[in-house]
C-alpha cells in the first residue's frame, strides 16, 4: 500500500517536473510545478514529516506559486517561441544526459549504503511539537539568523521598488 | 477492511449531505436575502419554493456548455473541477461529533483525524485560489481575467491575518488536531460559562473570532468582499464566460468554502459541539424543546386557517417537528444527534451571519479592500496574538 502510495505520487512528481521544462506556456509550467509541490509534500507526509508536508503547501503551492501565476497574468506572458535545434545538438545531448544520470545514480548508491532502506511510518518526529521544539533549542541561532535575513530582503525590496518609484 | 467500507460509507454521506446542503443553502440566502428586502423570493417551485434547488440543478444541467473560441481550453475546463475538487477536499477533516457508536461499531463523526487537521485547512484553502486564477486567466476575456488578478491579490492579501487569527486560540489549546481542541474547550467556568475560546478566562479570543470571521468572508470572495465578481463593474468577474455545469461548479465551489470556514470557526472558537450551559440544567432537552414548540406553532396556526390548504399542510409540519422531538430523546440516538445539533446550530448561525451581512452591507472599494486587510487587520491581529501569547506566558 505504502509502495503503491509512494511509485504514484513519485511519477506524479517527476511527470510534472518534466511537463513544467516541455510546455512552452509560462502557466502551464506554473501549475506543473504546482503539481510537483504537492506531489513532495504527499511523500513528506508519508515520510512522517506531517508539519513540512503541510508547511509546503502552505508556503510554495498556496503562496509563492500563487505569486508566481498572479505576475504571469499580470505581465500577460504569451507561449515561448521554440527554435528548431541543429541535429547534433540532440545527437550529443541524449546520449550526455543519460550518461549524467547515470553518474548521478552511481554517486547516491556509493554513498548510501544499500541495507538501510526507509520504512514508511516509522520515523514519528515530524509532528509541530518537535519540529518547533527543534526549531527553538537546537537550531535556534540560524532559525533567527534566517529571519533577520528575510527582514533585511524584504527591506532591500522596498528600498528598490522606491528607487523605481522616484 | 472494516475501516475502508466504513470511511466510504462515510464519505460518501458526507459527500451526498455536504452537496444537498450547498444546493440548499442557494434557496436559504435567497429567501433571507429576500425576508431581508421584504419580498417573498423564491415560491412557485414547491411548498414556498423548496423545489427550487433542484429545478435549479436541472436548468443548469441542461443548458448548453459554451466553450469560449479563443480561450486556453484545457486550463477553461480544468478550472471549475480545480474549484470544486479543493473545496470538497477541506471538509474531509473536520469533525462534527465525539466518538459513537452505531450497532455495537465505535466510529468517530468525521471522516479523517489527522495530527495536523488545521494545517491541512489551510493549506487546501490556499490552493483555492488557483481555480479561480486560472479560469479568470484561461476564459481570455478582460472581466474574467481581472476577477482572477484580484482574488488572488484578495486571497494571499487576507490569508495573514486569518492565520495570525487563527494562530491566537492555538495558544490556548496547544494542539493543530480539531478533536483535541474541542476536547481543550470541554467544560464551564463558575459552572455555567462555557469554557469556549471567545469566552477563555485571561484573555477572551472575541477579537481572533472576528478578525478570523472577515478575514473568511474575504476568503471566500463573499460581499462585502467581492470584488471578483463585482457584477457593476466586472460583469461576473471570473466565471463571466461560464457556463451550465462548469458555473454550477465554481456555485458549488464558493457555498462549500462557506460551510467550511463557519465549521472551522465553529471549532475554533465556538467549542465545536460542545453545548452552551452544562447537561445538568437540561441542555440535552433544547433541541426536543424548539421542535415541541415549532409544533405548537404550527398545530396552532392549522386551527385558524388564512388559506383553505391550511387546515392539512400545518398538521403535517407540526407531525414532523413532533417526531423530530422525539427522535432527539431516544436513548440510542441521544449521544449522536444532540452533539451534532449543537454543531450544526453553532455552524448554522455562522452561515446565517455570512447571508445577513450579504444583504446588508455595500461592497468595498478595491484600494479600501487592500488597505483594510494590510494596515488595519494585520496589525491588529499581530498585537492579539502578541497580547495572548504574553498571557498565556504569565499564566
Amino acid at each position: 500500500m505504502d509502495g503503491m502510495l509512494f511509485l504514484t505520487c513519485a511519477v506524479i512528481a517527476v511527470a510534472c517536473a518534466i511537463n513544467l521544462v516541455v510546455q512552452t506556456h509560462p502557466i502551464a509550467s506554473a501549475i506543473s510545478l504546482v503539481g510537483v509541490m504537492v506531489s513532495l509534500a504527499v511523500l513528506y507526509l508519508m515520510l512522517g514529516g506531517e508539519f513540512i508536508a503541510m508547511a509546503q503547501l502552505i508556503v510554495y503551492a498556496g503562496a509563492i506559486m500563487v505569486l508566481f501565476v498572479f505576475v504571469i497574468m499580470l505581465l500577460n506572458a504569451g507561449r515561448e517561441r521554440m527554435y528548431k535545434r541543429p541535429v547534433w545538438a540532440t545527437a550529443a545531448g541524449v546520449p550526455a544526459l543519460f550518461g549524467f544520470l547515470g553518474i548521478m545514480a552511481w554517486f547516491i548508491s556509493q554513498r548510501i549504503p544499500a541495507t538501510t532502506t526507509v520504512q514508511f511510518g516509522q520515523w514519528m518526529g515530524g509532528d509541530a511539537r518537535s519540529v518547533g521544539r527543534a526549531l527553538f533549542t537546537t537550531y535556534l541561532l540560524p532559525f533567527e539568523i534566517t529571519s533577520v535575513l528575510i527582514l533585511i530582503a524584504i527591506v532591500g525590496a522596498i528600498v528598490l521598488a522606491q528607487k523605481e518609484l522616484d | 477492511m472494516n475501516f475502508f467500507i466504513v470511511s466510504l460509507i462515510k464519505a460518501a454521506l458526507i459527500a451526498f449531505v455536504l452537496l444537498t446542503l450547498c444546493a440548499y443553502l442557494v434557496w436559504i440566502e435567497r429567501k433571507l436575502l429576500a425576508h431581508i428586502q421584504l419580498r417573498p423570493g423564491p415560491y412557485r417551485v414547491g411548498p414556498h419554493g423548496l423545489l427550487q434547488p433542484l429545478s435549479d440543478l436541472i436548468k443548469l444541467v441542461a443548458k448548453e456548455g459554451i466553450l469560449p473560441a479563443t480561450s486556453n481550453k484545457f486550463f477553461f475546463l480544468l478550472a471549475p473541477f480545480l474549484a470544486v475538487f479543493i473545496a470538497l477536499l477541506s471538509i474531509a477533516v473536520i469533525p462534527f461529533g465525539p466518538e459513537v457508536e452505531i450497532f455495537g461499531y465505535r466510529t468517530q463523526m468525521g471522516l479523517a483525524n489527522i495530527n495536523v487537521s488545521l494545517l491541512f485547512i489551510l493549506a487546501i484553502s490556499s490552493l483555492g485560489v488557483y481555480g479561480i486564477a486560472v479560469g479568470g486567466w484561461s476564459s481570455n476575456s478582460k472581466y474574467s481575467l481581472l476577477g482572477g488578478l484580484r482574488s488572488s491579490a484578495q486571497m494571499i492579501s487576507y490569508e495573514l491575518p486569518m492565520a495570525m487569527a487563527i494562530a491566537a486560540p492555538l495558544l490556548l489549546v496547544n494542539t493543530l488536531n480539531f478533536r483535541q481542541i474541542v476536547a481543550a474547550q470541554e467544560g464551564f467556568y463558575f459552572g455555567f460559562l462555557p469554557r469556549w475560546s471567545v469566552f477563555h478566562a485571561p484573555f477572551p479570543q472575541i477579537f481572533s473570532f472576528v478578525l478570523f470571521l472577515v478575514a473568511a468572508f474575504a476568503e471566500t470572495n463573499r460581499v462585502p468582499f467581492d470584488l471578483p465578481e463585482a457584477e457593476s463593474e466586472l460583469v461576473a468577474g471570473f466565471h463571466t464566460e461560464y457556463s451550465s455545469v462548469m458555473f454550477a461548479s465554481f456555485f458549488t465551489a464558493e457555498y462549500c468554502n462557506i460551510v467550511t470556514a463557519c465549521c472551522v470557526a465553529t471549532l475554533l472558537f465556538l467549542g465545536g459541539w460542545q453545548p452552551l450551559w452544562p447537561a445538568a440544567y437540561g441542555s440535552d432537552f433544547v433541541p426536543t424543546v424548539i421542535f415541541l414548540g415549532a409544533a405548537a406553532v404550527a398545530f396552532f396556526h392549522s386551527t385558524q386557517p388564512l388559506r383553505f390548504w391550511d387546515k392539512f399542510s400545518y398538521p403535517v409540519v407540526g407531525l414532523i417537528c413532533l417526531i423530530a422531538a422525539g427522535v432527539f430523546q431516544v436513548p440510542f440516538l441521544k449521544p449522536i444527534l444532540v452533539p451534532l445539533f449543537w454543531f450544526v446550530a453553532k455552524a448554522g448561525l455562522l452561515i446565517f451571519t455570512f447571508i445577513w451581512i450579504r444583504g446588508t452591507l455595500p461592497r468595498f472599494r478595491y484600494d479600501q479592500l487592500m488597505r483594510f486587510a494590510w494596515t488595519f487587520m494585520f496589525p491588529l491581529a499581530v498585537l492579539n496574538l502578541l497580547v495572548t501569547g504574553l498571557l498565556v506566558a504569565l499564566e
